[in-house]
């Protein structure tokens, strides 16, 4: 083996720099890590003033993609922090306690509530079919997923007072399951779009999920799954609506489930033998010791033009 | 340093060659630490000469050459390289020779190399390396992956005297992988990671370190090939169900719960 030279030590990096390598660790942390992350981030930096600012970049930008749930105070529920329920980056809207959260993002806690002002809130009319969806959203969540949380927000036309626009609410559902003891950490996100088209008087769903799990016992290994979906339904009242949407996000998550299991179940006979096979086509192990026979063999095959 | 790898085993790991540069320019007083204890996924040179490829690595680097199994020469050429003996020459050719039948038993297509080096513990050092691209558009024979990287590094220690009627081996086999498939029903499905564990033996030499390696390799790449598949990848699974479990056992539940 060669000697190993001894490299020039490198320009030391500049703050900036520094600055965006703590915020990429931070921002790629697996759902539920970050702040195992950033314990070990802060060790390798060994500088306090550039993890603080790499924290107050990054943590806002993991909080709202991982749409954590955070507890609000006065067991008032809990509230998703959110692209969607954002107000400003400190501010988190409860649609259904119609409050909004003020949170710490670095330490992940809401401080305190307040009650939501009307410009934050949407109208009656659009309250009417906000508040139905999120309640069959609630039951089904609280039907299939152990430790789901659901939310419904108003992303588009939330003033509109009666039928004759269009306005757009999103369905947001998050699980997330941590278990750092087992060495296993995972989380599901949905997101559905849900555009009312008034002129054509039809629902134009769009949905997003994406599951990752990360298990990492003597070893580091990711899921990171996603899909995307397309369905509609006939704009009616609200509560009819509220089921109709309901019921094809059931249905939708419901098969994505199971194709996900079989996905799974194909690994070890079909997939993974793309990458590296159980066994040889004889079935039997390598045979190290009489390996003359096999490049003879390979030999004879090549010269007679014959493919495998 | 501790924490370096800490913050490594929790980075995707289809991006740890971004996490290892960024940690080496934080921390380039630890680099040869760094560069030592973590893998990277591996890198090919063709060799004009022989016309084949051969996997790069820090067991057939020379400064800033590589040394090519096929040819034993240094690319680009490299004036007092270091070279291994002829006689472990030797057995490094037959092996480079016989791992890519075993190879192609496996792995149906793919890449692999064979380095070997004298150690001065009365023994020398062999390093296996396999590298398979199981895409459609790569060597995947079945067409289900979207992309697919297998890369194995096998390094093994051999201690035994000339006289002695035994040897002492000991293996250590890393292995890094990602999958993907991407269909209509279950849209972009994807594993990755990778594993690291150690073998070690006493065997009697009557059949050769050949023989002896080949085995161990054999052994260890499957129970790998297997715990990856069942444990890791299997523990995700779980971990998918236990988030939302499936609709037959939800119905299962009692009216009143």
């Amino acid at each position: 083996m060669a000697d190993e030279e001894d490299e020039l030590p490198e320009t030391e990096l500049s703050y900036d720099q520094k600055k965006e390598i703590a915020k990429w660790f931070l921002l790629n942390a697996p759902a539920g890590e970050i702040n195992y992350v950033a314990k070990d981030l802060k060790a390798v930096l060994s500088d306090e003033e550039v993890y603080k600012e790499a924290a107050m970049e990054a943590f806002p930008v993991y909080n709202k993609s991982h749409m954590i749930c955070l507890e609000m105070p006065s067991r008032a529920g809990d509230v998703i922090v959110s692209s969607y329920s954002e107000i400003t980056e400190n501010e988190y809207l409860d649609p259904r306690t119609a409050q909004v959260a003020i949170v710490d993002h670095v330490k992940q806690i809401c401080t305190k509530v307040r009650p939501a002002n009307d410009e934050e809130l949407p109208s009656l009319y659009i309250e009417e079919y906000r508040s139905a969806l999120d309640a069959e959203i609630q039951r089904y969540v609280s039907e299939s997923y152990p430790k789901g949380m659901s939310a419904v927000n108003c992303v588009k036309g939330k003033d509109t007072e009666g039928p004759g626009s269009e306005f757009e609410l999103v369905v947001i559902i998050t699980a997330m399951r941590l278990s750092p003891q087992n060495f296993c950490n995972g989380s599901w996100r949905s997101v559905w779009n849900i555009d009312f088209q008034d002129e054509s008087q039809v629902l134009d769903i769009k949905g997003k999920l994406h599951v990752g799990a990360h298990y990492f016992e003597e070893g580091n290994v990711e899921l990171d799954a996603r899909k995307e979906f397309q369905d509609s339904t006939i704009f009616q009242s609200a509560d009819d609506c509220a089921i109709a949407i309901a019921n094809i996000i059931k249905h939708h998550e419901t098969e994505y489930l199971t194709a996900l299991e079989v996905a799974y179940s194909k690994l070890p006979d079909n997939t993974f033998k793309d990458l590296r096979r159980k066994l040889p086509v004889t079935r039997t192990l390598f045979p190290w010791q009489n390996t003359l026979q096999f490049s003879l063999t390979r030999e004879v095959e090549k010269e007679l033009g014959l493919g495998k | 340093m501790e924490a370096a790898l800490g913050l490594l085993r929790r980075m995707p790991p289809k991006q740890s060659e971004t996490a290892l540069s960024a940690l080496l320019s934080l921390l380039p007083q630890h680099s040869s630490d760094l560069l030592s204890q973590v893998d990277l996924p591996l890198q090919v040179l063709r060799d004009t000469e022989s016309g084949k490829d051969f996997i790069l690595c820090e067991y057939n680097r020379d400064a800033d050459s590589y040394r090519s199994p096929w040819s034993n020469k240094y690319l680009p050429p490299l004036e007092d390289a270091l070279y291994p003996s002829s006689e472990l020459r030797k057995l490094e050719v037959e092996a480079n020779e016989i791992f890519a039948i075993y190879r192609d038993q496996y792995y149906e297509g793919g890449i692999s190399s064979v380095y070997m080096w004298e150690d001065d513990n009365e023994g020398f050092v062999a390093c296996f390396l396999i590298k398979k691209d199981g895409s459609k558009s790569g060597h995947g024979r079945r067409g289900c992956l979207e992309e697919g990287a297998w890369d194995a590094i096998h390094v093994i220690q051999v201690v035994g005297p000339e006289e002695e009627e035994m040897a002492q081996y000991c293996l250590t086999s890393t292995i890094m992988l990602s999958l993907t498939t991407d269909d209509e029903s279950s849209g972009k499905f994807g594993l990755s990671g990778s594993i690291r564990r150690q073998m070690k033996m006493e065997l009697a030499v009557a059949e050769g370190h050949l023989c002896n390696m080949g085995r161990m390799i054999e052994e260890l790449e499957g129970k790998l090939r297997n715990s990856l598949d069942q444990v890791y990848f299997g523990k995700t699974r779980e971990m998918v169900c236990t988030l939302r479990p499936p609709a037959e056992i939800v119905q299962m539940r009692l009216p009143d719960s």
